[in-house]
Order: C-alpha cells, then sequence, then structure tokens
C-alpha cells in the first residue's frame, strides 16, 4: 500500500485532542486500484474530506460504485496492498494512514470498528459466537481474565438484545439468523467503546422488520457508548432519520454534503434531487411519475475532465465539461466565465478541502438552484404516464386473468441417506386465496420465507397444485392438456429479479428476445420484427441487439428481461421483485416503463416484491404474505391508509420514510424476533409469536389467537380483508 | 461495456420503417473464430498432419510393411527422410500412415466420448429423479469395469478393415463417465439460473434447454474435455498397442511406432523423435483451436472486443 499524507496543514497532530477535535477526519482522500496487465487504473475515491465529532452520525451514501464503501476501508487501513492512497485520516488528531498494519491492528476495534453488510461471512463458522466475542474483547486487553471477558461477551449479547445470552453464547453462527448474525456484529463492534463505529450498509441484507430492530439497536449502541457513527448505505429512507450529516457521493467524489434538512429540503444538486425524486414514497397518496435519471453511472477508469454528472445533468452547461466543479458553499461556485477563463489558462483554483461543517456543493448552477428553488421535478424531465384505457368500469366486470384458491404447496423434509423417511413438512405455501383482474396491479407482499417466490413457482409451473387451484384466463390449470398448457403460457410470462442471472449469458439480445418466439413458432421474419419493435418499446436501442447481456447495465437487462417477457403479448405479467437489485435512479426508470407499458398493453401484474415503497407507487392491490399464508388484502390506498393486521401494521411502520422530519415523528412498531420456521409454524394465528396486539389481550383472547386460526374476514368496509381475530378493534397508524 | 447509453425516447424506434436483419449466432461465432489468429494456425496445423497422414504413405517410395534389407537402422538420409528402424522400414512411412489412423482414432474418440459425457450428464442432472439414477447407475458400472480387460478379450475384433471403428466405439465408451459426473454436476447448478425457470415458463421442451442453454453454458468445460481427450486417446491407444492389444496389424498407428521406437531413443533418436513430433503437433494443433472456439463462444472472454 503506498500512501502519501499531506504534510503542513491544518493542527499539528501534537496538539492534541481537544473537545473540539473531531474524533475522525478524513481529508482529500483518494484512492486509485492500480490495474494489472492492461486494464487502466480505477480511480474509486477522488478527494474525500469529512468529520465526525463524538456523539455525531454521518450519512454517506451513494449508488453502488460511488466509492462510499471503499472511502471508509481506507479509513480503517482494509485495503488490500495494491491500493494506491493519498490524503489523509486522523483518528483524535492523529494521522492512521500509513501506520504499519501492527499498530492499527490496535486501534481497529478498539478506536475505530466496524460493522459490515454481510452478516453471512462476518463471522467464522466453526467457533462460538460467544468466543469470537470473547476474543473481540481479549485482543485488546490481554491481561483480562478469560471468565472476566466471558462475562463481557454475555453481556454484550444481552445488550444487542439476544434472547437468553448465557445458553447462546455456545451458538454456532449457522444456527443464527441474519438479523441476529448482524446483532452479534454490532455487538463486537461496540465490545471495546471505540470511538467511532463505521457502519457499511448494515442493512441491506435484512428484511425490512429486521432493518427496524438493528437500525434500533445502532441507536442503542450510539447512546451507549458515545460513539461517532459513519453510516454508509445507498437506502436515503435509512439515512433520513438516523444521521445528523449527510454525504452525497457520486463517481468517487463528493458531491454535496450538509445536514439532513439541508439536503432532503433543499438540496442544490442536480444529482442528489434526482437521487431524492427517483425514491418511491410509502407516505404519499399520489406520487405521480418518479424522476428517472437518464443513462449510468460513468466507469472510473477514465473520466472526462469536467463534471462526471454532466452527462446525465438535465441541466448541464457547456462549462460543466471544462472542469470538475468544486465542493463549495452555495454561491461561492465561479462563474461561468470564470470557468472558461480558468480552463482555459488550464490551471484550478486552490481548492478548500477540508470538512468546515458548512453545507457545500459541487455543482456550478448551485446558486442558480437555490435563487429559483428549483427542485427534482422542475429540472428533470417527468415522463408523462397515460392513463389506462379500456380497462376502466368496475373491479368486478373486469375479466379475470388469475385466480388462485386454497393454493397449498408443501415440500417433506426428508432426513437419512439411502432409506430416506420424512421427518416433517415445510409449509411454503398453505392456503392462499386471491384473484388478478384484467390490467391491474395486485402486489405480493412479505419477507424473505414467506413463500413468494413458492407460490410464483406453482402459479406459473401450470401444474395441478397439492391442493385447491390455479385459474388463469378462466381455466383451471388442472384440467389441461399439454398442448393447452403450451398455448396458455403465451399469456403469462415472467420478468425475473436478478438481472444478472435472469438472462443467459451466452446469446445475444437478440436470440434472448426471440427465444419465445422461436418456441411458439412463430415465422421469422414476424420474429425479426416484433424483436426490434419490443426493442423500442422498453428503451433500448436498435444496435444493442447484437450483443451480450454482460455488456449492459443492470437497469438494461432489466429492460432486456422485460422484453423477453412481453414478445408473446401476455394478459398476465408476473413480476418476480424486478427492482430489488437495481440503484434507485435506475429503479425509477424500470418502474416508470412498467407503469407506461401497464397503460399501453393493458397487461395485468402480479407484483412480488418485499419493498413496500415501491409497491404503494405500483399496486392497485396488495396482499401481504406472513409464513405461507394472506395475513391482510385490500386495495392499496385502504390498507396503507388503514392497515388492519397488526403485522401490515408492523410491516408499514418499520419502513423508513425519505423524509427527515416524518421520520423523526415516527413511532416505529419494532417487532420481537424473527420469521418462525415454515416448518413448524405456531399454533392458531401464526403471528402470533411475534404480534405486538398480543401481548396486550387478555388471557381469554390470547387463547383464542393460540387455539383457532383466524380466516379473511372483510375489515374496514369494501375490498379490504384481514386474517386477525382482533382486527376490527384496530386504528389505522401509519 | 459501461459505455452504453439508455435511451429514453422511445416510440421513434418502433416505427423505424427500415427492419434490420436478424443476427445470426452462427454466423457471429464463425467470424470469431476466422479472426482468431490461434485457431487459423491451428487449423492450418491439422490440415498440414491431414494431409500429410493421407498423401505420405503415397508419394512415399516405401511401402508401409516393406523393408529395406540394404539400411536397417539408418539415420535420415534421401531414400528414407526420417530414416529406418531396425528391420530396415522406413519411419516416415510408418509415422505418416499411423498418423492417419492416429488422426482418425484421436478426434473420433474424443467427439463422441465428449457428446456423450454431455448428453448423459446433462439430462441426468436436469431431470433428476429416476433418470438421474438410471443413468448414473450405468456411469458408475462402466466405471467399475476394467477396461483394459474387456479390450483385450475384444482385441481380436479389431482386425480388418473397420476394426478400428470398433476400437473407437470401445475407448469412447469407457472414458466418458467421469465428464458426464462432472456435467451433471453443473448441470444440477445451472437447472435452478433464472433463465431456465424463464426458458420452462415460456414452453421450451426440456429437450431444447439442454441444447440451448444448459450445454452452451459449459462449453468451456466440454472443449477443454474434447481437446484433453484426444490425446488421452492417442496415448491410451499407444499403450495397447504396445501389449498388442490395440489396433492390429497391418493397420498401423502413431502410437505403435513410438512404442517401437522408444526403446531406440537415445541410440537411434530418428525413430523415436520424428513420430512423437507429429503426435506433440496434433495435439498443439487441436488445443489451439479449441482455446480459440472457447474463446468465440464464450461473450465474456477477456481477447473479445465488444
Amino acid at each position: 500500500m503506498s500512501i502519501d499524507t499531506i504534510e503542513g496543514h491544518g493542527p499539528a497532530p501534537e496538539a492534541g485532542a481537544t473537545a473540539d477535535t473531531p474524533v475522525l477526519e478524513v481529508t482529500d482522500l483518494n484512492v486509485t486500484f492500480r490495474g494489472f496487465g492492461n486494464n487502466p487504473d480505477v480511480n474509486a475515491v477522488r478527494g474525500v474530506s469529512y468529520s465526525v465529532r463524538s456523539g455525531e452520525v454521518l450519512g454517506i451514501v451513494g449508488e453502488s460504485g460511488s466509492g462510499k464503501s471503499v472511502s471508509s476501508m481506507a479509513a480503517m487501513g482494509l485495503l488490500p496492498d495494491h491500493a494506491n492512497i493519498t490524503g489523509s485520516v486522523r483518528l483524535h488528531g492523529e494521522e492512521i494512514l500509513g501506520l504499519e498494519d501492527k499498530v492499527m491492528a490496535r486501534k481497529r476495534g478498539k478506536v475505530i470498528s466496524m460493522v459490515f453488510q454481510d452478516p453471512l461471512s462476518g463471522l467464522t463458522p466453526v467457533y462460538t459466537v460467544g468466543d469470537q466475542l470473547a476474543e473481540a474483547v481479549t485482543t485488546h486487553d490481554k491481561k483480562i481474565p478469560k471468565a472476566k471477558a466471558r462475562e463481557r461477551a454475555v453481556e454484550l449479547l444481552d445488550l444487542v438484545g439476544i434472547p437468553n445470552p448465557e445458553h447462546r453464547y455456545r451458538s454456532f453462527p449457522h444456527e443464527f439468523s441474519g438479523g441476529m448474525r448482524q446483532r452479534v456484529m454490532i455487538a463486537m463492534a461496540m465490545a471495546n467503546d471505540p470511538d467511532v463505529i463505521i457502519c457499511d450498509e448494515p442493512t441491506t441484507a435484512l428484511d425490512v422488520t429486521i432493518q427496524a430492530q438493528i437500525l434500533d439497536l445502532l441507536r442503542t449502541a450510539q447512546s451507549e457508548t458515545g460513539a461517532a457513527i459513519v453510516m454508509i448505505t445507498h437506502d436515503l429512507g435509512v439515512v433520513a432519520g438516523f444521521v445528523d450529516r449527510l454525504l452525497v457521493m457520486y463517481a468517487g467524489r463528493p458531491v454535496e454534503i450538509g445536514t439532513v434538512d439541508e439536503i432532503y429540503y433543499g438540496s442544490r444538486m442536480p444529482y442528489t434531487m434526482g437521487l431524492l425524486g427517483a425514491v418511491p414514497r410509502m407516505d404519499l397518496e399520489r406520487q405521480g411519475a418518479l424522476v428517472p435519471i437518464k443513462g449510468n453511472p460513468p466507469s472510473l477508469t477514465d473520466l472526462p475532465p469536467g463534471c462526471p454528472f454532466a452527462p446525465r445533468c438535465p441541466i448541464a452547461q457547456p462549462e460543466c465539461d471544462l472542469a470538475e466543479p468544486e465542493l463549495l458553499t452555495v454561491g461561492a461556485q465561479p462563474s461561468a466565465e470564470t470557468i472558461r477563463a480558468t480552463s482555459e489558462e488550464n490551471g484550478q483554483a486552490p481548492a478548500q478541502v477540508e470538512d468546515t461543517g458548512d453545507r457545500r456543493v459541487a455543482c456550478i448552477r448551485s446558486g442558480e438552484i437555490e435563487t429559483n428553488d428549483w427542485t427534482a421535478q422542475d429540472i428533470y424531465p417527468v415522463p408523462d404516464i397515460p392513463e389506462a384505457e379500456g380497462t376502466g368500469g368496475e373491479r368486478e366486470h373486469r375479466a379475470e386473468v388469475l385466480r388462485v384458491h386454497d393454493l397449498i404447496k408443501h415440500h417433506p423434509l426428508m432426513k437419512g441417506a439411502v432409506l430416506k423417511r420424512r421427518v416433517g413438512t415445510v409449509y411454503a405455501v398453505d392456503g392462499l386465496d386471491f384473484d388478478i383482474r384484467e390490467g391491474e396491479t395486485l402486489a405480493l407482499v412479505g419477507e424473505s420465507g414467506c413463500g413468494k417466490s413458492s407460490t410464483l413457482m406453482e402459479i406459473l409451473g401450470l401444474e395441478k397444485p397439492q391442493r385447491g387451484s390455479v385459474e388463469v384466463m378462466g381455466r383451471d390449470v388442472s384440467t389441461l392438456s399439454k398442448a393447452e398448457r403450451f398455448a396458455l403460457r403465451k399469456d403469462m410470462q415472467i420478468v425475473f429479479q436478478d438481472p444478472m442471472s435472469s438472462l443467459d449469458p451466452r446469446m445475444t439480445v437478440f436470440d434472448i428476445i426471440a427465444e419465445p418466439l422461436v418456441t411458439h413458432r412463430v415465422p421469422q421474419d414476424e420474429i425479426t420484427r416484433r424483436v426490434y419493435e419490443l426493442v423500442g418499446l422498453v428503451g433500448l436501442n436498435t444496435e444493442h441487439v447484437t450483443r451480450f447481456p454482460a455488456e449492459f447495465s443492470g437497469g438494461q437487462r432489466q429492460r432486456i428481461g422485460i422484453a423477453r417477457a412481453l414478445a408473446l403479448e401476455p394478459k398476465l405479467l408476473v413480476l418476480d421483485e424486478p427492482v430489488s437489485a437495481l440503484d434507485v435512479s435506475i429503479q425509477a426508470g424500470v418502474i416508470n416503463l412498467l407503469e407506461e407499458l401497464q397503460a399501453q398493453l393493458g397487461l395485468a401484474y402480479l407484483f412480488v416484491a418485499h419493498d413496500l415503497s415501491v409497491v404503494r407507487h405500483i399496486a392497485d392491490r396488495v396482499a401481504v404474505m406472513y409464513l405461507g399464508r394472506i395475513v391482510e388484502i385490500g386495495d392499496t390506498d385502504s390498507l396503507y391508509k388503514s392497515p388492519s393486521h397488526p403485522y401490515t401494521q408492523a410491516l408499514l411502520s418499520a419502513i423508513p420514510v425519505p423524509d427527515p422530519e416524518k421520520e423523526r415523528g415516527r413511532a416505529h412498531i419494532v417487532l420481537d424476533g424473527d420469521l418462525p420456521s415454515p416448518a413448524n409454524p405456531p399454533s392458531g394465528c401464526r403471528f402470533r409469536t411475534r404480534c405486538q396486539k398480543f401481548v396486550t389481550l387478555s388471557a381469554h383472547d390470547q387463547e383464542q389467537c393460540t387455539n383457532v386460526e383466524p380466516q379473511i374476514l372483510p375489515v374496514n368496509g369494501g375490498d379490504q380483508g384481514s386474517a386477525c381475530h382482533f382486527a376490527e378493534r384496530q386504528e389505522g397508524a401509519v | 461495456m459501461s459505455s452504453t447509453t439508455e435511451r429514453p425516447d422511445r416510440g421513434s424506434q418502433t416505427e423505424a420503417p427500415a427492419v434490420p436483419p436478424a443476427p445470426s449466432r452462427l454466423k457471429d461465432v464463425l467470424r470469431q473464430l476466422i479472426a482468431t489468429r490461434r485457431v487459423i494456425i491451428g487449423f492450418a496445423m491439422l490440415a498440414g498432419l491431414a494431409l500429410l497422414a493421407f498423401l505420405g504413405p503415397v508419394i512415399s517410395p516405401w511401402g508401409i510393411t516393406e523393408r529395406d534389407y540394404l539400411a536397417t537402422l539408418d539415420g535420415p538420409s534421401p531414400e528414407h527422410w526420417f530414416g529406418t528402424n531396425r528391420t530396415g522400414q522406413d519411419i516416415f512411412t510408418q509415422s505418416a500412415a499411423g498418423l492417419q489412423k492416429s488422426l482418425l482414432i484421436g478426434l473420433l474418440v474424443a467427439m463422441i466420448s465428449t457428446a456423450v459425457a454431455a448428453l448423459v450428464g446433462a439430462f441426468a442432472g436436469y431431470f433428476g429423479g429416476l433418470t438421474d439414477r438410471a443413468l448414473m447407475w450405468v456411469a458408475d458400472l462402466a466405471l467399475v469395469l476394467p477396461s483394459f480387460v474387456i479390450l483385450a478379450i475384444l482385441s481380436k475384433h479389431f482386425m480388418g478393415a473397420s476394426g478400428w471403428l470398433i476400437l473407437v466405439v470401445l475407448l469412447a465408451g469407457l472414458s466418458w463417465m467421469v465428464t458426464s459426473k462432472m456435467v451433471r454436476g453443473m448441470t444440477i447448478s445451472l437447472r435452478e439460473r433464472e433463465y431456465i425457470h424463464a426458458a420452462r415458463f415460456m414452453g421450451v421442451p426440456p429437450r431444447k434447454i439442454i441444447l440451448r442453454h444448459i450445454l452452451p453454458n459449459m462449453s468451456s468445460l466440454l472443449i477443454a474435455d474434447a481437446t484433453i481427450m484426444v490425446s488421452t486417446a492417442i496415448i491410451g491407444e499407444t499403450a495397447l498397442s504396445y501389449f498388442g492389444l490395440g489396433v492390429q496389424p497391418p493397420d498401423i498407428t502413431l502410437g505403435i511406432v513410438i512404442a517401437d521406437g522408444a526403446n531406440f531413443a537415445t541410440t537411434a533418436p530418428w525413430m523415436f523423435l520424428f513420430p512423437t513430433a507429429l503426435l506433440v503437433l496434433l495435439v498443439l494443433a487441436v488445443n489451439m483451436i479449441g482455446d480459440g472456439l472457447r474463446d468465440a463462444l464464450d461473450p465474456t472472454s477477456k481477447s473479445r472486443r465488444s
């Protein structure tokens, strides 16, 4: 690792740590990964500066590849040797960049610690959780006796809310769920009362209800240790209620820094504005079309000289391409004339690099945005999504495209190698009822493991289900002949979640889109015409068809997947988490496309998602699933406004809203524990083990929950139904 | 890769009057192959070797079994281009004729055994259940058969004009099992990919899914296997011939010539060097073609410009 530190500016390290010295101060950090062979260098981080004071929470947001993780890894000294780091990282005023790994190791975990994104690989699988925690304690104080360290580990486990910590001390990581593992990681990070905790997307891999638990825990950890927290995330909702100050990164550079309120309510950088406009909002009733940011983030290997966002910026000027704008206070940006003059002289104005705590923006038009008070809707061209025609009228009068009645899917649990015997049953899907009418969108929502994907596979398989019935276009699939089943597949197509694995890497885009047409024996010249039509329809270019999937970005690949699904002109499109793998700005474009297509072609969507914000934006009706059953179903507006099932309420309340003011004022319902195993669901109401309502009930009422399985009964009038014995007594609480 | 841009302005393309012709995958691969120098060299070498193998015995003044009693164990000379062996047979003629059979045996065995392995493995892995168990049972059975003994017992059938064909079938039949197990493992993991699900849900029959999606996605493995198999088959046949169990006289293979010359490698190096060089060239050519083919089929490979 070659490191150059900046000398001769700022307070000398010897000045000592006063109360005002930031705990962690990063100044002009640059990280370059040298390319091997013929590969060009990657400038992952370019001039990042920030400082966090004790007890302060700084958020760093940016899309994937914006350098947010790399910059924090550099601060921790965790980057590989071939990374070239320059700049300065001061911990309590002491320069730590360039310290020997051994010296750094003494600080890591003690003064500065980190919570990683992936709780699966964060713990060593061969040691017990408790021993790993005790190790975190003893590494920094060898004199601590083993029993003391153990005691501390149990205390920490208790602190992070692991039930029965004495007993769980001896558990191995694989016996813990993802959320619990992340708790252990946090316990480890706070084991030695560090002064800074860096959290690298700590909740990205977790479900919403678990995310709420973890965010809650992080707040506790902060108040417990008084540490400064650097929160790295791509989720604008998570940071809104959690952080004090926010740093927005784009293409390895900070583009805006300020307090959360300043940025959320008055962003002056087009990128941040676009990002905020692109987030679907759960708390708004009619949001209108999302703001798509066109194009893709630039590659970090050879950036043009100007502002890296200029090619995607709706208000870019010729001056934007001349020089990269510095991070300056609003109004302090040089005028367009000055930029032209300096770029002709080929000199760069000396920049102020340290984080002063002021709100600063890297956009030469920030002053203009400030004076005109522009918002994302003003500067971004928002597509006009036409209202669907022909599908109007009462829901009951429209044709049913899909009806699922009492569908179950049970997997046997087998044991033994030679003589297999059944030791149990996984109740993946256990009695589902719903229908979808022409031109409407039904969203199937639930946490991972609730049986959403199993349901889809059952429906799309068009085979006779284990119990119940599936009717597609009014035809019961169990009575179909082989030829009829083949013909029926035309009417129902799927778009998958992962744009990486849903397209055959060995086929060109043309062949991929043509495959359904070839399969259904469409004549060759008709295929060619149709493929080009579809390519245009989903917003790709004609010259794209000869390329392979690997050459496209995630959003474009998802468009190819949509084109393939549309090839046979289906009436029902099954969307399996189609946007959850995409960045916010790209996601907005795909959501808009889906809405547009629905309006144009009159499609019905079965939209499977775990993100309730996206669902509110796109769905007409929502079905909430829990452990293989629907707990609440109804039209989107009434369900979001007055959720009647405790689980729906908890789900809705767990989602952070990208609005700092609202978010701070919201009371979150935090559910206890994890999803029970679908192999052994609780008796009676399946949700009762985690239910916030259950604990408030009288013993007599609790008995009913424990013994009687609730059926879906209408609540709140209209179309909303809920499977809770005590649903009607509830008031809506968002 | 990342230079591609998304253009949200649609509508204009949908009415594009001139519909460009459909791109052809086969043509693309061929173009790719021809553009790779390695493949051209490989094909040229293979063609040269084939030419030598089929024209060599014709242009040589000596017959395959003909003995020149005046020149036994002679070095290369104008009469005997590659020298002679201990009984005065012409090494050039023998090598060329041997190459002819070895070339056919090597390529055919490689192709047959890889094809069988791919099909058996992919079908077993894709269908699972009973098909899987039946096919893997056959593979396991073939694996425990003592191949050498079987070949020894059947060696008397290798005589005659098409005797070597029986040998080819037997060699291929005894060498596909390990690869088929690898293919099966890969198929099981590929089967759960979303594009396979997508194909299933659009109604593509299983047979076509295997041929269109599964096998192309393991072409790297199959090509590597086939190239290795070429040399393995030639060498395997050599080993058999050494014990007199391979191709039977008057047919001759490169293996027989090499085995014959191996004892004289230090005293009469030409007996050993020339046929061995031919074998090395053959394997090299096959490897070069395989390498190029793999790159041409793999859209993510480095050597491919996008």
